[in-house]
């Protein structure tokens, strides 16, 4: 076991090692001149020079073959920072890198699992309901409904929810994570708003961080709660007639037991690998609803350092949301053995 | 009714049955599957509907960007939301003088009007060959270079296996829509080989009205990240067939190599492909409508429904909810359409999987 999860991890190296090359390879693919970028139009090819000089920009790009160390390269530079936690600084904003990412990976998480308890609980429910429901009108229509869910452009179901909820019934904050009034306020301990305001004992900002939570993070659960939904629905179908369902019956089990403690346990193998996979997509499109909702996560953070050429910043960024990425996917992985002891480690 | 030869009944029995039935093939049986599913059918109706609509529409009205603009009824909401007023005084004071003294009919502008005047119902009508014609163009591309791969990868194994699963697992690995968003400013360099390509592609008589470069570019970063998916499926397809009795007799009789994978391995391992083509169109779809809403995609004023959504998204906050809310039912419906076709074929291809 010890040894199985090893290797997993251990084979994680080779996939973050061509992630690195290929987001270095992109990125240097991007048109644009970072120093024109940073100092403008308008400044001289000398000033240029320096700032390259600086950012360290004039160094070969994968080896130094041109004499002196074969490893002065930027790639080598990039993997051995990183490596090492140096994320190096933005080249817009000039912070630090994992300053900005310290303040954003939070906001992120935070949309991400709130997302996630929404998709589970209400997509779990739904699904175990309609199974054990199966053709009824409540299954029909939460699958009709489901099947909507999946089909939905979340962007877009973004910009409906704000119309509904903030303009027209002014019930809900549109954007931004607090309201400005309450920025500066108050020290964060661990970044999520909603957990901070507990802890520091100020509910009047878990109230308004929940306020402006609650459309983005129901907006990003809607996939996932769907994909869930269907996949629990199916398992579970596929479990209820096994014959230990008929046992558990037949030795005189309640109905609820039978159901959760004997067929939800066993459907849900199935269920882990796409709430993991979906974890994936939440990081990822995350991007999408953190543009609709102004949200100051690493989704926005990183099509804004793509768009604006910012080197570190993507390189750093999509590195570490990878590793975090395919750290899931082999925790998921890993866990199964702990949901379903029949499965053996080769 | 006695017959003259009692000890044989009129009906046959089951097995005789079996024998008697015509033959029917994988695939025959499969169209009957898939054409008695509820789902199926829904999938089949909306994208024929939607095929329809998207070959229809530019014959009856092309798309002329010049015309269609009444600047003095912008952002009118749809025309049966409007009073009986509100729409003899929108006649009144259009651009189009012959209109002027009848009123707008209850369906004049049955979806509204957008900054510009024009109308929204056609424009989403013009997104269908748009939306359709790109996603099944990025899903075509994905799985003729995703299942060669695969398929390669598959049946030589050893090291070219290695090295391909490698790549693959990098490409899953890499959040998808920040890679396709990379893959697309990268491409939408004016000076760049990519771009200069698409200009030729996007010049010719029919594509033209379908693609501008960046639509182009945005459609082939999707396909890139399709590739993968494709990639995995083909490969476990392989694998799966590769140690079946049919394939060791094909090789004892001298089939070479390429025939092999070509006739024998290929068309068995079509099932799981043909499927998730058809779920993957329903996702280039929306992958190229998010690019378009990010800016990144089609450009104004081609009627791509995502790069609508991306202005009327301006027009939310002030309260002109219908220019936002027709072209995102548009790529709802569409994607709805075939994620309904993909359940509906996985089930009447392969009735092991049914739930």
């Amino acid at each position: 076991m010890l040894g199985y999860i090893f290797r997993r991890l251990l084979g994680i190296i080779p996939v973050l090692l061509g992630i690195s090359l290929l987001v270095f390879t992109l990125l240097r693919t991007i048109p644009g001149d970072p120093a024109i970028i940073i100092l403008g139009e308008r400044s001289t090819p000398e000033q240029r020079a320096a700032l390259r000089t600086k950012l360290k920009l004039d160094r070969p790009l994968y080896l130094n073959f041109e004499g002196g160390n074969v490893l002065e390269s930027q790639y080598v530079t990039y993997i051995t920072n990183f490596a090492t936690g140096d994320f190096g600084d933005s080249i817009k904003t000039r912070q630090a890198i994992s300053k900005e990412l310290k303040e954003r990976f939070p906001a992120t998480i935070e949309l991400a699992l709130s997302a996630l308890l929404i998709a589970v609980v209400v997509g779990v429910t739904t699904g175990v309901v309609s199974a054990t429901k199966r053709g009824s009108l409540l299954d029909a229509g939460s699958m009709i409904v489901a099947l909507l869910g999946v089909s939905i452009p979340i962007f877009w179901l973004g910009l409906m929810m704000q119309y509904l909820f903030s303009v027209k019934l002014k019930w809900l904050d549109p954007s931004l994570r607090l309201d400005t009034s309450l920025h500066g306020t108050f020290k964060p301990i661990t970044g999520l708003y909603l957990l901070d305001g507990l802890l520091l004992g100020r509910f009047d900002i878990t109230a308004n961080a929940f306020k402006h939570l609650i459309m983005p993070s129901l907006a990003l659960a809607t996939v996932p709660l769907a994909s869930i939904a269907r996949m629990t629905r199916s398992a579970m179908l596929e479990v209820l007639y096994q014959d230990y369902i008929r046992t558990a019956r037949a030795k005189g089990l309640s109905a609820r037991i039978t159901i959760l403690r004997h067929g939800l346990r066993n459907a849900l193998i199935p269920v882990i690998t796409v709430i993991g996979l979906q974890l994936g997509f939440l990081l990822g499109g995350a991007v999408l609803t953190e543009t609709v909702f102004s949200w100051p996560g690493i989704g926005r953070w990183l099509l804004d350092g793509i768009l604006a050429r910012d080197y570190p910043v993507v390189q750093s960024g999509v590195m570490f949301v990878s590793l975090v990425f395919v750290l899931i996917n082999t925790l998921v992985d890993i866990s199964y053995r702990f949901f379903d002891p029949r499965i053996q480690f080769k | 009714m006695a017959t003259t030869e009692p000890t044989i009944t009129n009906k046959p029995t089951s097995d005789q049955a079996l024998l008697l039935r015509k033959p029917r093939s994988l695939w025959s049986d499969a169209r009957r599957r898939l054409l008695s599913s509820t789902v199926g059918l829904m999938g089949m109706t909306i994208c024929a509907f939607l095929f329809a609509i998207a070959i229809i529409t530019p014959i009856v009205q092309p798309l002329d960007q010049t015309l269609n603009r009444d600047t003095a009824n912008k952002l009118q909401p749809p025309s049966w939301l409007m009073s009986q007023e509100e729409r003899a005084d929108a006649a009144k004071k259009s651009i189009d003088k012959a209109r002027k003294d009848t009123p707008w009919g209850l369906f004049e502008r049955p979806f509204g009007t957008d900054q510009l005047g024009r109308d929204i119902f056609i424009r989403v009508l013009h997104g269908a060959p748009i939306s359709l014609t790109v996603g099944t163009f990025a899903v075509v591309l994905a799985v003729i270079f995703g299942s060669l791969l695969g398929l390669v990868s598959g049946f030589f194994g050893g090291i070219i296996d290695t090295i391909t699963t490698w790549l693959m697992d990098i490409l899953l690995a890499f959040p998808s829509i920040l890679l396709a968003i990379a893959l697309t400013a990268i491409s939408n360099n004016r000076e760049s080989f990519s771009y200069k390509f698409s200009q030729q592609i996007t010049n010719l008589p029919i594509l033209q009205t379908i693609f501008d470069p960046p639509l182009f570019n945005a459609m082939l970063a999707v396909a890139v990240i399709e590739v993968p998916i494709f990639g995995r499926i083909a490969r476990a397809a392989v694998l799966s067939v590769r140690n079946q009795e049919y394939i060791h007799a094909a090789e004892a009789v001298g089939v070479s190599r390429i025939r092999m994978l070509m006739r024998h391995i290929l068309p068995n391992s079509l099932t799981p492909i043909l499927v998730q083509m058809t779920l993957s169109v329903a996702s280039s779809i929306t992958s190229v409508a998010a690019l378009g809403f990010l800016g990144l995609g089609a450009q104004p004023p081609r009627p791509e429904w995502g790069s609508m959504l991306s202005t009327a998204r301006e027009y939310v906050g002030t309260g002109q909810w219908w220019y936002a809310l027709f072209p995102g039912i548009a790529i709802m419906l569409t994607v709805l359409g075939f994620n309904l076709l993909g359940d509906g074929l996985r089930d009447a291809l392969d009735p092991r999987l049914k739930h």
